[in-house]
């Protein structure tokens, strides 16, 4: 089988607080191959985009890898010099960033903050990375691209910002794009185009996507993999279609459960009861047992094992493992 | 094309806001002199009353000389009128036009701001940004330490104490003022000689001043390094050096300009008590000394200055921020 993009090994990153130390992620494993796009679904504070940030490397200065790796294209990425990583960011990794408003610098015009990986990593001269970051808003739907890259961030809107960060995300044609929560801070009908945007990106330019979202719409409509995690753990991945037919974890399931259905008039959404662990004191069982409709006394003795469900489908959960060897 | 355009357009306006910010100062010195004006004239006593020695007869008579016996507004009005032809009054203390008086003064107490104030702006933006960019490393404890302790210093001790170290102990150095007593030197003698001298008091400014400063640096610069837009520059795998300087540093910058403003009046106006202490006759000695003998022309007029410094500081600064600044629209 061909040798996956990325893979993520196991990965454990504590953050260190003055309060304790908080396992923002714990043994986080998945994998992403050329050209896929893979979904990492969870609610806010489960690890998501701790987990992103240590694949480029991008860990805030209390935070650090305490074990596991991330593989890029077999080779290991984390613990190698801070040198070989800033050489593959923005050239093989390229990341874009929830809110675009505050993602580009304020005093530099559109243009200058485009062609910078363009001259840095590619090495073109300054009249040639201007023409290349001309044409790059050309391509992702700016009209007017020659006024646009003399333009300040402020004089333009959220919608045309982010497609100017996605712009300067593809400038050197990356082999994995990182996209964290990009349609949050915008409203309906521009997320919807900028989601558009990047799932024509990708296949034209055949790179794979690492989409972070709560949305499961979103999810649905791009993901060709999806990555489930609570509370700094996975507890559910696999296809898309397997994820949202047969999910199997009872947190997938009432994900799921809340979402609203076009056309369904209920009462009340259901939800999930209670309220997400604190992440300083992580029970030493299964985390989300205090919430879980299914939860029996041997959830509350240790963490359950991934168990295979069929075609890259896996879970963590001894519901599951019971209902599947019993 | 294009950009030259842009710059076209922005030149316009900022020679629109210029005149505009320049029109509408003369009101505001205006209402700052008639202010000056009222203090001086509605504090109690005056430079003759000061004189213990006159019969009550020759205090009416002075008075009526200098026309202290007229209604205050006639007097604003005549001391308005004599500004506006560039008279800036008359010393009563030492007999001589105030502009005269003020004018070496003050260069000798710009001579020594503007060395100290370049010093302390270059170790704050220096020490400031270092510390930001390890926020609470060993560098940044001590660099803190080392600032709370020479702010807490009083300047007279500090004076004192390096008086008493550089200058009797070790005796590398003049004790005060600018020149050797009798001296007469010429060309770059003359420049070393007042460099020599102006070694301890620049020393005493910088410290006291340089604390504060790097307080306002460090702040700046840790807000701008935790800014989204310094992510996404590590992101596109910019150098360290280029995340730093190009784009955490122009915008920590900015909330400094405003500060540089301010500085501009604090550039003429002389420190008073390390000039007292240092013997270094600039314009803080004068400004003590006038106002213990209450020679009220002097003060007024030196107040005055230091108001249309600050007006002009701040615009300066306005105009500043509106160069760096894409955000700022000229109004």
């Amino acid at each position: 089988m061909n040798q996956p993009l990325i893979e993520f090994d196991r990965l454990s990153v504590e953050i260190h607080t003055k309060a304790g130390i908080v396992r923002a992620a714990q043994d986080v494993s998945f994998s992403i191959s050329a050209g896929q796009t893979v979904a990492l679904v969870g609610e806010s504070g489960c690890g998501k985009s701790i987990s992103a940030l240590s694949l480029m490397g991008l860990l805030p200065s209390a935070a650090r890898v305490a074990s596991g790796e991330i593989r890029y294209q077999g080779a290991p990425l984390t613990g190698q010099p801070r040198e070989t990583l800033r050489r593959l960011r923005g050239n093989d990794l390229a990341m874009i960033f929830q809110e675009p408003m505050s993602a580009l610098n304020p005093v530099l015009t559109i243009g200058e903050q485009i062609v910078e990986p363009l001259i840095k990593h590619q090495r073109l001269r300054p009249k040639a990375a201007w023409v290349k970051a001309v044409a790059l808003l050309d391509k992702v739907g700016l009209a007017r691209p020659d006024k646009i890259a003399e333009s300040y961030p402020h004089e333009l809107s959220g919608g045309m910002l982010q497609r100017a960060m996605i712009a300067m995300s593809m400038s050197c044609q990356p082999k994995l794009l990182i996209a964290d929560e990009p349609t949050t801070a915008l409203d309906v009908t521009i997320s919807a185009q900028i989601l558009d945007l990047l799932q024509t990106l990708q296949k034209s330019e055949q790179m794979a996507l690492l989409l972070i979202t709560h949305d499961l719409g979103v999810v649905a409509q791009m993901a060709d993999f999806v990555v489930v995690m609570y509370a700094g753990r996975v507890v559910e991945s696999g296809p898309v279609r397997a994820i949202f037919k047969h999910p199997q974890h009872p947190y997938t399931q009432g994900l799921l459960a809340a979402r609203p259905v076009p056309g369904a008039r209920l009462a009340r959404l259901p939800s999930i009861r209670g309220q997400v662990p604190n992440p300083m004191n992580l029970p030493e069982y299964c985390s989300f047992a205090e919430r879980c409709d299914q939860a029996q006394a041997q959830c509350r003795q240790g963490q359950p094992e991934y168990v295979s469900l069929g075609a890259m489908h896996q879970s963590a959960c001894f519901v599951v493992q019971k209902r599947e060897f019993a | 094309m294009l950009a030259a355009d842009i710059t076209g357009r922005k030149f316009t306006a900022m020679r629109a806001f210029v005149l505009r910010r320049v029109l509408a100062a003369i009101p505001l010195l205006l209402g700052a002199s008639l202010l000056i004006f009222l203090v001086f004239a509605f504090t109690p006593g005056d430079f003759i009353d000061g004189n213990i020695n006159l019969t009550a007869q020759r205090a009416a008579e002075l008075k009526a000389l200098y026309g202290l016996d007229q209604p205050w507004w006639l007097r604003y009005l005549h001391w308005l009128e004599k500004l506006l032809h560039g008279d800036l009054g008359f010393s009563m203390q030492y007999q001589i036009p105030v502009t005269e008086l003020l004018g070496q003064y003050v260069f000798n107490s710009f001579l020594l701001a503007s060395v100290s104030m370049v010093l302390y702006w270059g170790i704050a933006l220096l020490t400031g940004v270092l510390a930001a960019v390890q926020p609470y490393s060993l560098f940044d404890r001590l660099l803190t330490l080392a600032v709370f302790a020479a702010m807490s210093f009083p300047v007279f001790f500090l004076c004192l104490l390096l008086i008493k170290w550089a200058a009797v102990d070790l005796g590398w150095l003049p004790v005060g003022g600018m020149l050797a007593t009798g001296s007469d030197t010429r060309g770059w003698a003359y420049v070393h000689e007042v460099a020599i001298h102006m070694v301890l008091p620049v020393i005493t400014l910088v410290m006291l001043q340089a604390g504060g400063l790097t307080r306002y640096f460090r702040a700046s610069m840790f807000e701008a390094l935790a800014m989204d837009f310094v992510r996404t520059a590590r992101a596109k795998g910019l150098k360290e050096r280029t995340v730093i300087f190009k784009h955490a540093l122009r915008n920590a910058l900015l909330p400094m300009i405003a500060l540089a403003g301010f500085e501009l009046p604090a550039l003429f106006s002389g420190a008073i008590i390390t000039e007292k202490l240092f013997n270094w006759p600039g314009v803080g000695h004068v400004h003590i000394d006038t106002l213990a003998a209450r020679d009220y022309p002097v003060l007024m007029a030196f107040t005055l200055f230091l108001a249309a410094l600050t007006i002009l500081g701040n615009l300066m600064a306005d105009i500043v921020y509106a160069c760096v600044d894409p955000r700022i629209r000229l109004r």
